[in-house]
């Protein structure tokens, strides 16, 4: 197409970098390039002098030293003591903990609220359209601070539940909800538990092991072996038996009211900042899931219903083999980007004190060292990295499920 | 035949039968109910459990509601007023509602000027909302934001007037030009309006008092204006930077389509909060020594691009999802790049992209919030500061909160409406 726009090869001229569209481009890009760097070599400078300036420099050796506060939430070892790379893991998994427990809790929920948005029951259809548009239309931020007061201003302190007659008893003896937190059961493993453990895992692989066999057997030879009742006894059998064969190994460790005059002690302890952050995301963000799961299923065309069913599979086959494949399909690209959402959202958690990356790394780490481009560079790349992971798996799964047409 | 009929059948009958009603369990209300609200022992179920979160919600609402105290001046009188019973104190509403709309440091005598400003906001959207309106009217549009910049920030009439004239002139030129190239044009236009600001400068310096309104510096705008204005300023800008990026990286010019795709990447990689940290605490770093200019200012550069990210990959879906044809007859008509994307690509693709922007923009809207992490006294900034540390209103939580989300979902889902309504008129395809 372009030979014969083109003027015919010959002598190059400087003219033709700007009105010929062959090279036309080029001089466009070596423009931006030249750009690029210019702006590039002007804030550098301008940095460099600006650090010379303050006596700065730019070095990660704070990383090292001692941190010098307190963290309460952590799944590590940490004190005081510990260094600011050490407060800064501590932020990862915490970062990692609550999006995990987000995600599934707002997954759930969504799944349900996006269901019960298409029910036929008009009353519940719009409950569940206030839902979604109550929590959808107000920022995540102000969520997240309305339960985290709920916890700090409703529930009683953890002083109500002390002493031999307490205000307030423990809800079926091991949960206590104060002010501060929920305190829950943990478990204890005796000698032995581990093996419980080991076997629980063990069986959960059979069980998904047994699903997939009987799958692929219903699809090769069309037997149909039962699912539902099978799954569970694989679940929960052996790790029954082991339990009580190995005589009950593994006991709860209940939070104590009269171990101590000023706090509950034993337990583990959810901080007030972790559940209004879960709590708060998961709510916030299943409003969205259940956006995309009905879109989901209202794009499955009403033909594939009444197609499988005229083949005479029963309702609940017709979803399970026809309707949520071709569902799953059109929600779960935009379900991991909520995921993505919720991950970068918890760094909203400086707002109610947890300590997640944010928080330490780009809290109280930046303001104690005054390092901060060093701390935000670190705080960003964290992030990328997660973003970058969870849109490669994303791609991964779009290329695997992407219709294959012609 | 029938008389054959007649004599093998004892009895047949000759006429019609009139018309029963439907058993009333199958009509109206009855109907409808057994349908939708008892549909089966699931149904009911359900319609009985609902019922029941209803009656838990509104019982735990409605009297806090309507037992409400308006007219005291703090929350000792309020509970002193409610004496033990159930009830609101929304007085801190009407005592301090200036602060959580306009911010604690505006002075008090010139509300009216940003709610002027406000008011003629829906005057000056109006057109580009609603095509059926006259196109004149978008002449205002295009005056609004000299004027709201004059009324909310204040200062002499003639900064707006200069910076006016400085587009006018960048038009014109523009105009005169861009049948001989876009490039030359735009490049021309910018390089006019420039000139003329700068000149402009030196009439601004001579008369700093014409027709002037009291300046109100940047750092004492708060409370919902502040939301409102980084929500309208950002938006609009990273329309066009949106536009321009998703293009850079439809680019088949390998440098400017990595710069873009690095640039959205990276910014929809980090959390808002982390850009709006380096907004705080990183950019004075990288600006020459001695430019302070205030944080209102940087913070809008980053949610900006931070916008723009998002509205590019918007609008790249949009560019995307055009039939290859209509780049192609783009082509073949003769059109260079500029013109065949401003005269058939852009107004296509835009369209489709419509609900999408609305999409980043409620999101946008709702992210404003985040600039009280950063101490900036928003309206979640001004009721977790200055009003619940207050003495007089330490406590009452409930009544901000709600004023709060009310404010924030009015607008989010009157925009929402807005993108589907607009969906639906935009709808060419009729099949």
């Amino acid at each position: 197409m372009t030979t014969l726009t083109d003027p015919p090869q010959g002598s190059f001229k400087v003219s033709m970098l700007l009105n010929d569209t062959r090279y036309r481009s080029y001089t466009f890009q070596f423009i931006a390039l030249i750009l690029l760097i210019a702006a590039f070599a002007y804030l550098g400078s301008n940095l460099a002098y600006n650090l010379a300036e303050a006596g700065l420099n730019i070095s990660y050796g704070f990383l090292g030293e001692p941190a010098g506060y307190d963290i309460n939430q952590r799944l590590i070892e940490y004190t005081s003591q510990s260094s600011h790379w050490d407060a800064t893991i501590v932020g990862v998994l915490n970062t990692l903990l609550v999006a995990f427990l987000a995600c599934v809790t707002a997954t759930i929920l969504g799944v349900i609220a996006g269901v019960l948005r298409l029910s036929n029951n008009w009353l519940i259809s719009k409950l569940m359209s206030i839902y979604v548009e109550a929590f959808r239309n107000v920022p995540v931020l102000i969520w997240i601070i309305i339960i985290f007061t709920v916890i700090t201003a409703v529930l009683p302190g953890a002083r109500a539940y002390l002493g031999e007659d307490p205000d307030v008893d423990l809800t079926l003896g091991m949960f206590a909800f104060t002010n501060r937190g929920i305190y829950i059961p943990a478990p204890v493993l005796g000698s032995g538990g581990m093996a419980v453990v080991v076997i629980l895992l063990a069986s959960i692989m059979a069980m998904f092991a047994y699903r997939s066999y009987a799958k692929k057997l219903l699809f090769n030879t069309g037997r149909l072996l039962p699912m539902a009742w099978p799954s569970v006894a694989i679940l929960i059998l052996p790790a029954v038996i082991a339990f009580y064969v190995l005589g009950q190994p593994i006991t709860l460790d209940t939070p104590d009211p009269l171990a101590n005059r000023f706090n509950l002690r034993g337990g583990i302890q959810i901080g007030a900042p972790l559940i209004a952050l879960w709590f708060a995301l998961a709510i916030y963000t299943g409003a969205f899931i259940a956006e995309n799961v009905r879109a989901g299923i209202q794009a499955v065309s009403k033909g594939q219903t009444e197609a499988a069913a005229s083949l005479g599979l029963r309702p609940n086959r017709v979803m399970n083999l026809v309707v949520l494949p071709q569902a799953l399909r059109v929600i779960i690209p935009p379900l991991i980007s909520q995921y993505l959402n919720i991950t970068k959202n918890s760094s909203l958690a400086i707002a109610v004190g947890y300590a997640d990356i944010t928080a330490t790394l780009g809290g109280i780490t930046l303001n104690q060292t005054g390092r901060a481009i060093e701390s935000v560079l670190l705080l960003m790349l964290f992030y990328l990295v997660i973003s970058l992971s969870i849109s490669t798996v994303m791609n991964l799964y779009n290329r695997a499920v992407s219709l294959k047409e012609r | 035949m029938s008389d054959t009929h007649a004599h093998s059948v004892a009895y047949v009958r000759e006429t019609q039968l009139p018309q029963q009603p439907p058993p009333t369990i199958e009509t109206g209300a009855v109907k409808w109910v057994r349908q939708n609200l008892f549909n089966g022992p699931w149904g009911s179920l359900l319609t009985l459990v609902s019922l029941y979160v209803i009656y838990l919600i509104l019982a735990g609402s409605l009297p806090w509601l309507l037992n409400g105290v308006w007219t005291t001046s703090n929350i000792r009188e309020c509970r002193e007023v409610l004496d033990g019973a159930t009830g609101g104190c929304f007085s801190v509403l009407s005592e301090r509602w200036n602060q959580l709309l306009f911010g604690i440091a505006y002075p008090s005598d010139q509300y009216w000027r940003p709610t002027v400003a406000f008011v003629l906001l829906i005057a000056a959207l109006a057109p580009v909302l609603f095509m059926h309106l006259p196109r004149k009217l978008l002449i205002f549009t295009g005056l609004y934001p000299f004027i709201a910049f004059w009324l909310i920030w204040g200062g002499t009439i003639m900064v707006p007037i200069v910076a006016l004239i400085g587009v006018g002139v960048g038009y014109a030129v523009y105009n005169r030009y861009v049948a001989d190239s876009f490039a030359m044009g735009f490049f021309g236009g910018v390089a006019a309006a420039m000139v003329t600001w700068w000149l402009g400068g030196f009439v601004i310096g001579a008369m700093p008092g014409f027709i002037a309104l009291e300046a109100v510096p940047s750092r004492d705008m708060g409370g919902f204006m502040l939301n409102m204005i980084l929500g309208v300023v950002c938006v609009s800008l990273s329309l066009p930077l949106g536009i321009m990026l998703a293009l850079g990286r439809q680019s088949s010019m390998p440098i400017i389509k990595w710069i873009c795709v690095v640039f959205i990447e990276f910014i929809r990689g980090v959390p808002l909060i982390t850009l709006l940290f380096v907004a705080n605490v990183v950019l004075a770093y990288f600006l020459p020594p001695g430019t302070n200019f205030d944080l209102i200012l940087r913070v809008i550069i980053m949610i900006t691009m931070f916008a723009a990210a998002y509205i590019a990959e918007v609008i790249r879906g949009g560019l995307a999802a055009l039939p290859r044809g209509q780049y192609e007859a783009a082509d073949s008509l003769g059109l260079d790049y500029a013109q065949s994307m401003r005269l058939i690509i852009l107004p296509q693709a835009l369209k489709i992209s419509i609900p999408g922007i609305v999409n980043v923009a409620v999101g946008l809207f709702k992210d404003t919030t985040l600039v009280s992490v950063i101490s900036m006294f928003d309206l979640v900034g001004m009721i977790r500061g200055p009003i619940l540390a207050s003495t007089d209103w330490n406590g009452v939580y409930w009544e901000l909160w709600l004023f709060a989300s009310m404010l924030f979902f009015v607008v989010c889902y009157g925009i929402s409406q807005y993108s589907q309504w607009l969906e639906r008129q935009l709808a060419t395809d009729h099949r």
